[in-house]
């Protein structure tokens, strides 16, 4: 136990203490997901603060990405999958059917497990996204594509060539590109799937840093494999197993002292 | 009781151990090799034997005859340029009109579709392939073709008469159905088929992640396919459009039924002309000596033709792969 502690308070050294006043931003409520016939969530209530990250950890199969996947209703594109329940995103439920779901993905952006630049340019792949939901004059528009690039800590790295293809970038680089397009869209919050899991450690170094910055202004939910990662970058985590929620709280306390066994042998690698 | 596997594994290694034989390996790379040859003498045999049969007409008539649209049997003066602007012609109608549609089922196919409609309808574009080009032609004379006179040719023609330009183009001296216009859309019908379900193929090779993350930003389906999924399979639909085009250059049979057969340039995509193919097919029965060399030399464009579209092909692929 006492080495459990050791290990966790190091790990957590990089990350800011949970806000533990922030507002509500999302709040599920019940929500059940289905894929066909198979229940892929069960009953999960679970509040997700602003501002703040959130870690979702748990064994492959538990359903952490499902429950990001809700966020946006990307879902929604494969017609045998489906959502009951409420979430709410400040207040308004997105579950209903009268939310417009493309206006709701410019609002809740998402960055996938491998990086996915366009086959435009750099500068392309960041206007493409703006130009979708705004008018913007020529000077605002290019105003906005620097702004995100230097928000995605890319901005010196491609500044000469934006008029080259985004394929053409390493893997690390295109995954922050592909933030940027997301951040360029001013959404309110930021969903995270595995963002890391096909980069070098370097390029992950890299993404971590600009997820600690980003929180500034967004909400962020990421959904990571990797255990030292929802330590470092989370201020909250929660805990899914079999499709339910194990588990929810303040990273730190997740980590030293968790209230359920099933979460003190994931984090410490008994199980997963 | 892994020690025994082990034993196991090493006595059937020894058993099956065998001395390296020195001459089935270097055969069966002869072998190969030859099959790959074989497909070399094949096509060079074809295009000497041609360019040879055809030799004696290049001779008589020089350039001229890529560029003489006098086709006189009698007189034994020939020249292509009739039989070269209809191939070309038909060709373009058919890809104008084909590819649009192609690309639309296969976005239909891959995007848009109900899965239980999927089948049934991949199915049923891929018959489509199946319907021997004879009956194409069949079709195309006895009910497209009176069909299209009475429906298109005839009100068009009274519509656009006097008009400049459409006036010309899309005016029938006789509407007698068959044509330029005509065996360019049957044509079209032949060539869907493959261009759709290769693009089809290619589409559902974009890797479903990009597609997520396009519909992630808030793009619409259209926007989706427009912006996202068409340039990033652009190549290769390029190269699906190019074996459409070479299969519509190179169409005899269903042609020869519809385009009319006559050697007369016209402006009018509704009066009838002839592509190099549909030429040969009708008059190699009765062709000897000048004639019979002239329709090889026919031949032997119909032929560069068609290899030069190939490598401009390729090389709009090239360049399109280094920007």
């Amino acid at each position: 136990m006492t080495s459990i502690a050791i290990n966790a308070s190091s790990a957590i050294g990089g990350a800011a203490a949970a806000d533990m006043h922030a507002p509500v931003r999302i709040s599920v409520r019940h929500l059940d997901f289905f894929y066909s016939d198979f229940r892929g969530l069960k009953d999960i209530s679970l509040d997700f603060y602003d501002r703040q990250v959130t870690a979702l950890i748990g064994p492959s199969g538990c359903g952490k990405s499902t429950l990001l996947r809700t966020f946006n209703r990307i879902y929604s594109l494969y017609p045998e999958q489906r959502a009951q329940g409420e979430i709410l995103l400040d207040g308004q439920n997105i579950l209903a059917s009268s939310v417009d779901v493309n206006e709701l993905r410019a609002r809740v952006g998402m960055v996938f497990q491998k990086p996915t630049p366009f086959p435009m340019s750099i500068h392309d792949n960041i206007a493409f996204g703006i130009r979708l939901y705004e008018k913007l004059s020529k000077a605002d528009l290019e105003d906005r594509v620097e702004q995100a690039l230097r928000k995605a800590a890319l901005w010196d790295e491609v500044k000469d060539k934006l008029r080259q293809s985004g394929m053409g970038l390493s893997g690390g680089q295109q995954q922050r590109l592909c933030i940027a397009r997301t951040i360029a869209q001013r959404p309110e919050v930021i969903l995270l799937d595995e963002p890391t899991s096909a980069l070098d450690p370097i390029s992950t170094g890299k993404i971590e840093e600009l997820i600690e910055q980003l929180r500034a202004e967004f909400t962020i939910v990421i959904v990571t494999h990797n255990m030292q990662q929802a330590a470092r970058i989370s201020q909250f985590t929660a805990f899914m197993y079999l499709g339910e929620l194990v588990e929810f709280g303040p990273t730190s306390k997740m980590f030293m002292t968790p209230n359920k066994k099933q979460t003190q042998d994931y984090i410490t690698g008994r199980f997963g | 009781m892994v020690a025994l596997s082990e034993r196991i594994a090493i006595s059937t290694m020894q058993t099956t151990r065998r001395a390296p034989k020195s001459i089935s390996d270097p055969l069966f790379r002869w072998a190969s090799f030859a099959s790959a040859l074989l497909v070399l003498i094949v096509l060079a045999g074809i295009l000497g034997s041609m360019v040879y049969g055809g030799w004696p007409a290049f001779r008589q008539f020089g350039f001229g005859f890529v560029t003489s649209s006098v086709w006189n049997v009698g007189k034994e003066d020939f020249g292509a340029w009739v039989a070269i602007a209809g191939t070309l012609t038909s060709a373009l109608i058919a890809l104008v009109i084909g590819v649009p549609v192609s690309i639309g089922i296969a976005i239909f196919l891959t995007q848009l579709c109900p899965r239980w409609l999927k089948r049934p309808v991949a199915t049923t574009v891929e018959l489509l392939a199946a319907v021997p080009s004879i009956i194409y032609g069949m079709w195309g004379l006895f009910v497209f073709a009176p069909f299209f006179a009475r429906f298109v040719q005839v009100p068009v023609s009274s519509l656009v008469e006097g008009l400049p330009i459409v006036g010309t183009i899309l005016y029938a001296r006789v509407p007698s159905g068959v044509g330029l216009l005509t065996a360019g859309i049957i044509l079209a019908i032949m060539i869907i088929p493959f261009i759709a379900s290769i693009a089809r193929d290619i589409l559902d090779q974009i890797p479903t992640i990009l597609r997520e993350s396009a519909y992630g930003i808030g793009c619409t389906t259209w926007e989706v396919v427009r912006h996202v999924l068409l340039p990033q399979a652009g190549v290769s639909i390029i190269g699906a459009v190019m074996l459409g085009l070479g299969r519509a250059l190179g169409e005899t049979m269903a042609v020869t039924f519809v385009i009319g057969n006559a050697n007369r340039l016209s402006l009018s995509l509704f009066d009838p002309s002839s592509t190099i193919a549909s030429r040969i097919a009708n008059e190699f029965n009765e062709a000897s000596d000048m004639h019979l060399n002239a329709l090889l030399a026919l031949g032997c464009i119909l032929f560069l033709v068609t290899f030069t579209v190939l490598v401009l092909a390729r090389l709009l692929i090239a360049r399109v792969r280094t920007q």
